[in-house]
C-alpha cells in the first residue's frame, strides 16, 4: 500500500478532548494531519450510529475522545460513551470492520501531548490495517 | 438525507483570518476562501489579515448587511477565544448570534501541521464542514433563569472566613459549612505569622468574631456538604449537621462536664500531643464558643452508659438524644476553601515514621511555640520536657520529591521555616538551630528580608542539602545529612527535629471535590478555569475556589484569593436573571413514545414524563446540553439543537468527501 493517507473523523468533547487539542495547537506540537475533529459538547452525544455512518462514508478509523472518568463536564457522559462503544466494537466485527479502526481514549484539557500521541498511535494503527474495504453488495452498512 | 430534511438554501458568509502569519504562514488563507466560497450555500467568501480586529470584524458586519447573510462561518482560532466576538459582532448587524460558527483552523490546523499544502486541504475540509453545520443551524435566544442571591462557602479557615466576610458585608447572605466543631482552620493554631511576627490568633480571633456575629452569616460548624445539585445560580445543597449533644445557647463553658469525663483521647488541636476528654471544647476562643461531646471517642453514649457530664451540667445543655440533621437550602454561588492538611510525617521513612516523639511537624511546632499551646509558650522536648539545645529544621520533607513523595514545592515552607528557627532562638537564645534546604524560596513582599534577619540576626546556620536520614540514639536523634556547598558529611546530634512537611489537599477534600463536581489536579488540589486568567473559578459555572484547596499558599495570597472569589460572586450576583446556554436537548412529541430511556440518562433530572402527553419532556432550564439523552432515544424523537444527527452527519460527509 504506497502513501495511503487514511480518513480519520475524531469526534472530540468540547470540554476535555477538544481543549485538549487547542493546547497542542498552543504548544506548536505536529501530528498526523490525517485525522479531523469533530467537536461536541460532550463525548456522550456521539451515537453509535454517528461511527457507523462515518465508516459508511469512507472513514479509516474513527477516534472518540472524552474527559477521564469522575471529570465529566456533565457528571458521567464519559462512562455512557464507554458503554455504548464497547457493545459497538463488539459488533463492528460481525459488520466486517476491524474493531481497532476505532479508538475511545480519556484526554484531558491538559494533555496536549497526549492528544498528539493518541492522534499519531491511532494514525499509525490505521494506516497499518490499511483502507477500509466494505462490499456494496454484502456489508450490511451498504457503504456506497 | 430525506428531501424532507433538506436545509431551506442559506445564504452563507465565511471569513478567513490570516491571523498575522499565524495561519498564513502553513495554510494558503487565499486558497481556503476562494475554494469555500464555490461550497453550496456559500454566497461571500473572504480573508483578512486579523478578523478580530475592529476593521476585522466591520468586514463580517457589513457583508451580513449587504449581502444579507443569514449564516457565518469565521475560519479562525479556537472558539474558546473569539466566538464571543465574533457572535456579538453578528448580533450588531441584526444576526442571530447562534448563525455564527467557528472552523477552528489555528489550534486545531495550522499551528500543529508544517506541511502547506496538507494544512491547507485540512483547513478546506475543517471550514466546509462548519459551513454544513451552520446552514442548518437554528436562531436561539439564551434562556433566563433567576439567581438566588446566596453564597455557600464551604470551609471556615481564614480563606473560607475572608470570602464569607467579603460577600455578606455586599449585602448577600452567606452560608458558612466546617466540618469541625470551630471554624479558624489552621491559621488559629499558628504561633506567629511571617514576615512581621505578627501573632497568628491575635490578627485572626477578630475575623472570626466578625463572621460570628454578622447578621447575613449563617454559620454551620461541625458539618459537612452532603449533595449539591442544580447549576449556576441555583443549586440546591443538602448539608448534614452532626449532633453535638450540647446546646451552644445554653452551655456557659464552665468545665465542669471535661472535669467528670473518664475518657482521654488525643487533642487534634494540639496535633495529638496533648490529650482532651470526649466533651471538650476545641480551643479558648473556639467559635460556636461551646463545647461538644465528640460521639465518636465516648463509648457510653449508645446506650448511656455513663451519663456523669449530664449530671454535673447546671445550665442542662446537654441532650443526649440530639440527632443528625440534614439542612437544605438554596444558593447561588458556592465557594470551596477546604484548606489543606500537612503531609503525614508517617510516610517518611527516612525521618523515622513519626515514630520518634521528639521529630515533629511544621504545625506540632507552632503549637509549642504559641503562647496558647500546651507549653504556654515554652520550646521543650515531648519526649522528657528539656529545653533543646540543638535543633535541626529540614525543609522539602515530602515536597520537591518526584521519586517518593510529592513533586511539587509546597511554597510556604521556606519562609515558616525561617520563622520557626527565629523563634526558636528567641525563646531559647543559647541554643543552636540548622536548616537545612535545597533552595531557599523567598518570593514575597519582605519575605527575602525576613530569610536575612533569621540568618543575621539570630544566627540560624543554613546548610545547603537534604538530610538522608534521623534516628534515635540515647536521649539525642541522629540527623546525617550533606552540605552541598562544601561537599563535607554532616552529622547532629540533635535534641529535636521539625519537619516543613509538605503541604496536601485537606483530607476530606477529595469527597467534596466529587460532591460538587470540581475538577482536581493530579495532585488532589483542585482544579481552576484558567491557570493564568481564571485562577479563582473552578471550570463548573457558579464555584469558586479559594486560598490552599487550590494549590498550596500562604496567608496573604489565600485571603487576596478570597476577596477574588468573592468578587466574582458579586459579579454574578450583580444581576437578577443568568442566561441559560439554550443549546439543549428538544423532543419531537409526534415521535416521542414515552418509553423513558432518556429519564434513567439524565444526570440533571431534566427530563421528565409527562402522564398527560405521554412523552418525556426537557426542562429547559435543567437541560444543559450533553446530549446523552439524544443517543439513548430509540425514535429518533430527541435532538440537540444545533447539534442534530444530520448536522453531525453532514460534517462527517464533509470531512469525509473525495
Amino acid at each position: 500500500m504506497e502513501h495511503f493517507e487514511p480518513k480519520i473523523v475524531c469526534f472530540a468533547c468540547n470540554w476535555c478532548t477538544s481543549a485538549g487539542a487547542d493546547l497542542a495547537g498552543t504548544s506548536r506540537m505536529e501530528y498526523d494531519p490525517s485525522g479531523i475533529l469533530i467537536r461536541v459538547m460532550c463525548s456522550s452525544r456521539v451515537d453509535p450510529q454517528h461511527v457507523l455512518w462515518a465508516f459508511r462514508k469512507g472513514a479509516d478509523g474513527v477516534l472518540l475522545g472524552g474527559c477521564h472518568p469522575g471529570d465529566c463536564h456533565y457528571v458521567d457522559g464519559n462512562t455512557k460513551t464507554l458503554r455504548r462503544m464497547i457493545l459497538l466494537k463488539k459488533l463492528m466485527g460481525d459488520l466486517g470492520i476491524e474493531p481497532e479502526r476505532l479508538r475511545l481514549d480519556w484526554i484531558s484539557a491538559a494533555e496536549g501531548k497526549k492528544f498528539v500521541s493518541v492522534m499519531n498511535e491511532f494514525t499509525d494503527q490505521v494506516r497499518t490495517l490499511g483502507p477500509l474495504e466494505l462490499d456494496g453488495q454484502t456489508n450490511p452498512l451498504g457503504r456506497e | 438525507m430525506s428531501p424532507k430534511n433538506a436545509p431551506r438554501e442559506k445564504r452563507t458568509g465565511v471569513f478567513v483570518c490570516h491571523c498575522g502569519i499565524n495561519i498564513a504562514g502553513t495554510v494558503d488563507v487565499k486558497k481556503v476562501a476562494e475554494t469555500v466560497g464555490r461550497h453550496k450555500g456559500v454566497v461571500h467568501a473572504e480573508d483578512y489579515v486579523y478578523m478580530c480586529s475592529d476593521p476585522g470584524q466591520k468586514l463580517i458586519v457589513e457583508a451580513i448587511k449587504s449581502q444579507g447573510l443569514d449564516s457565518v462561518v469565521v475560519a479562525c482560532c479556537s472558539p474558546t477565544l473569539h466566538e464571543s466576538t465574533f457572535r456579538n459582532a453578528a448580533k450588531s448587524a441584526g444576526l442571530n448570534p447562534y448563525q455564527l460558527e467557528i472552523a477552528n483552523i489555528r489550534e486545531q490546523c495550522s499551528w500543529v501541521h508544517k506541511d502547506k499544502d496538507k494544512a491547507t486541504r485540512k483547513a478546506i475540509r475543517i471550514t466546509k464542514s462548519i459551513i454544513e453545520k451552520v446552514k442548518r443551524n437554528v436562531s436561539l435566544q439564551p434562556i433566563s433563569v433567576p439567581v438566588t442571591k446566596r453564597t455557600l462557602v464551604i470551609g471556615g479557615g481564614i480563606s473560607g472566613i475572608q470570602a464569607a466576610l467579603d460577600v455578606a458585608n455586599a449585602g448577600h447572605e452567606v452560608i458558612l459549612v466546617e466540618k469541625s466543631p470551630s471554624i479558624g482552620g489552621h491559621m488559629i493554631q499558628l504561633s506567629e505569622t511571617f514576615p512581621t511576627l505578627d501573632c497568628s490568633q491575635c490578627i485572626l480571633t477578630p475575623k472570626m468574631v466578625e463572621a460570628s456575629k454578622h447578621p447575613k452569616i449563617k454559620l454551620m460548624t461541625y458539618s459537612e456538604v452532603q449533595d449539591i445539585s442544580g447549576f449556576v445560580g441555583n443549586f440546591k445543597v443538602k448539608i448534614l449537621k452532626k449532633p453535638t449533644y450540647v446546646d451552644p445557647e445554653k452551655c456557659t463553658l464552665c468545665d465542669e462536664c471535661s472535669k467528670v469525663c473518664p475518657i482521654v483521647v488525643p487533642n487534634e488541636f494540639d496535633l495529638g500531643m496533648t490529650g482532651r476528654r470526649a466533651i471538650y471544647i476545641p480551643f479558648p476562643q473556639a467559635i460556636p464558643a461551646s463545647y461538644i461531646l465528640d460521639d465518636k471517642s465516648c463509648p457510653s453514649l449508645f446506650p448511656i452508659a455513663c451519663g456523669k457530664c449530664y449530671h454535673v451540667c447546671k445550665p442542662k445543655a446537654i441532650n443526649y438524644d440530639m440527632k443528625p440533621e440534614i439542612v437544605e437550602v438554596d444558593v447561588g454561588a458556592v465557594i470551596v476553601a477546604t484548606g489543606y492538611d500537612l503531609y503525614d510525617k508517617e510516610n517518611m521513612a527516612e525521618y523515622g515514621r513519626g515514630k520518634y516523639p521528639d521529630v515533629l511537624d511544621g504545625l506540632q511546632f507552632e503549637r509549642l511555640c504559641s503562647a496558647s499551646g500546651p507549653t504556654k509558650g515554652q520550646i521543650i522536648r515531648p519526649s522528657d520536657h528539656k529545653v533543646p539545645k540543638e535543633v535541626v529544621f529540614i525543609q522539602c520533607s515530602g515536597s520537591r520529591d518526584p521519586e517518593l513523595h510529592c513533586a511539587y514545592c509546597s511554597k510556604i515552607c521556606c519562609m515558616y521555616t525561617a520563622k520557626h528557627a527565629m523563634l526558636y532562638k528567641h525563646h531559647v537564645p543559647d541554643g543552636q538551630a540548622y536548616v537545612f534546604y535545597i533552595d531557599i524560596r523567598s518570593g514575597g513582599k519582605n519575605y527575602e528580608e525576613f530569610v536575612q534577619r533569621a540568618v543575621e540576626n539570630d544566627g540560624v546556620l543554613y546548610l545547603r542539602g537534604k538530610v538522608s536520614k534521623v534516628f534515635q540514639e540515647g536521649d539525642k536523634l541522629k540527623v546525617w545529612g550533606a552540605d552541598t556547598l562544601t561537599g563535607k558529611k554532616i552529622e547532629i546530634d540533635a535534641d529535636m527535629v521539625v519537619l516543613a512537611q509538605a503541604m496536601r489537599p485537606a483530607k476530606g477534600a477529595d469527597d467534596v471535590a466529587k460532591i460538587l463536581k470540581v475538577p482536581t489536579d493530579k495532585d488532589g488540589f483542585l482544579a481552576e478555569a484558567h491557570p493564568k486568567l481564571r485562577p479563582v473559578e473552578s471550570v463548573t459555572a457558579g464555584m469558586y475556589l479559594a486560598g490552599a484547596a487550590q494549590a498550596p499558599k500562604d496567608i496573604p495570597e489565600a485571603v487576596a484569593q478570597a476577596s477574588g472569589a468573592a468578587s466574582k460572586v458579586l459579579a454574578l450576583f450583580s444581576s437578577d436573571t443568568l442566561s441559560h446556554n439554550p443549546v439543549i436537548a428538544v423532543v419531537d412529541e409526534d415521535l416521542c413514545s414515552g418509553c423513558k430511556l432518556c429519564i434513567a440518562m439524565c444526570p440533571y433530572g431534566a427530563r421528565i414524563y409527562n402522564p398527560e402527553k405521554k412523552i418525556v419532556e426537557v426542562n429547559d432550564v435543567l437541560c444543559e446540553g450533553c446530549g446523552s439523552c439524544i443517543v439513548a432515544c430509540p425514535s429518533g424523537a430527541a435532538q440537540q439543537i444545533n447539534f442534530t444527527d444530520e448536522q453531525i452527519h453532514s460534517m462527517v460527509d464533509t470531512i469525509l468527501e473525495e
